[in-house]
């Protein structure tokens, strides 16, 4: 049953990214270029997501677990450490030189454009690359 | 303009979705790499959300194939350099515009607030930069 939600929940994410244009490189190139023809796209999904987001959460936190688990899985962690505007940074950069995060990369990956799935191997590279360095990093 | 509302609005459904029945932050990164080095018992569902992505992409396709059009002065280096970025820094900084983006600001979680603030600001360097290299976004 949890499987199930989780596939539904993808599919709707994806409809979602496809319907705001947010799987298109230009549309997310458009939105970080403020000095050019800016394309004000993504903060409207981000309004959209995040109103309706954060009315639900605070609604769904008051109960005391999930429908399907024990208990809810969400970071409480409070502390800004490097490894977390490192890694923002990081990924700032290679967001915009792309025009691709990981989900509209996902989304996009089957459209047969090869540049997408390009992407999507190096990004898993990437993650693969940071397991195996991980514990080199612990006093960054 | 209303596309992107009415987009973002299915987001904030299907993140809430999730945390209702399942309990957790929909943060894209952190499914994938759980999806690649699994622990015990926490391989399937994340599976199946990767599933859903793709079954949406190829609705998308079939339905809404413009939606999937690709316009960049980007090459096929330029996507390796983006990718590995990506890949490594969501790692690094515990999520990308779904987990940190979303969720987390939905929760005012002041470590998403600065990851989302950050690579924002670096976005926009990035795409100067690139604009300025390639002549093109």
């Amino acid at each position: 049953m949890k499987s199930l939600i989780s596939f539904s929940v993808g599919l709707i994410f994806a409809i979602g990214l496809g319907l705001s244009g947010m799987t298109q490189v230009q549309t997310v190139k458009g939105f970080l270029d403020i000095f050019g023809n800016w394309n004000p796209a993504l903060l409207g999904v981000m309004i959209g997501a995040i109103g309706i987001h954060s009315i639900f959460y605070h609604l769904i936190r008051k109960r005391s677990s999930p429908l399907l688990e024990t208990k809810f899985h969400i970071p409480n962690r409070k502390d800004i450490d490097k490894k977390l505007l490192l890694g923002a940074a990081l990924f700032g950069i290679g967001w915009g030189w792309g025009g691709i995060c990981p989900g509209p990369g996902i989304v996009a990956s089957l459209s047969g454009n090869y540049y997408v799935i390009t992407f999507i191997i190096s990004m898993i590279s990437g993650m693969i690359f940071f397991k195996l360095i991980e514990k080199k990093l612990t006093n960054i | 303009m209303m596309n992107a509302i009415l987009g973002g609005i299915l987001i904030g459904v299907a993140v809430s979705i999730m945390l209702l029945f399942n309990g957790r932050v929909t943060g894209i990164s952190g499914i994938v790499a759980g999806a690649i080095s699994p622990a015990k018992n926490d391989w399937f569902w994340r599976m199946t959300f990767l599933l859903g992505l793709l079954v949406g992409g190829l609705l998308l396709k079939i339905f809404h194939s413009q939606s999937l059009e690709q316009i960049s002065s980007a090459h096929f280096g330029d996507y390796i350099f983006a990718g590995f970025l990506v890949g490594f820094g969501t790692l690094l900084g515990n999520g990308c515009t779904s987990g940190h983006g979303v969720c987390g600001i939905s929760r005012l979680s002041i470590r998403s607030i600065l990851s989302t603030i950050t690579f924002i600001i670096f976005g926009i360097i990035s795409v100067a930069i690139f604009k300025a290299l390639r002549g093109g976004l």
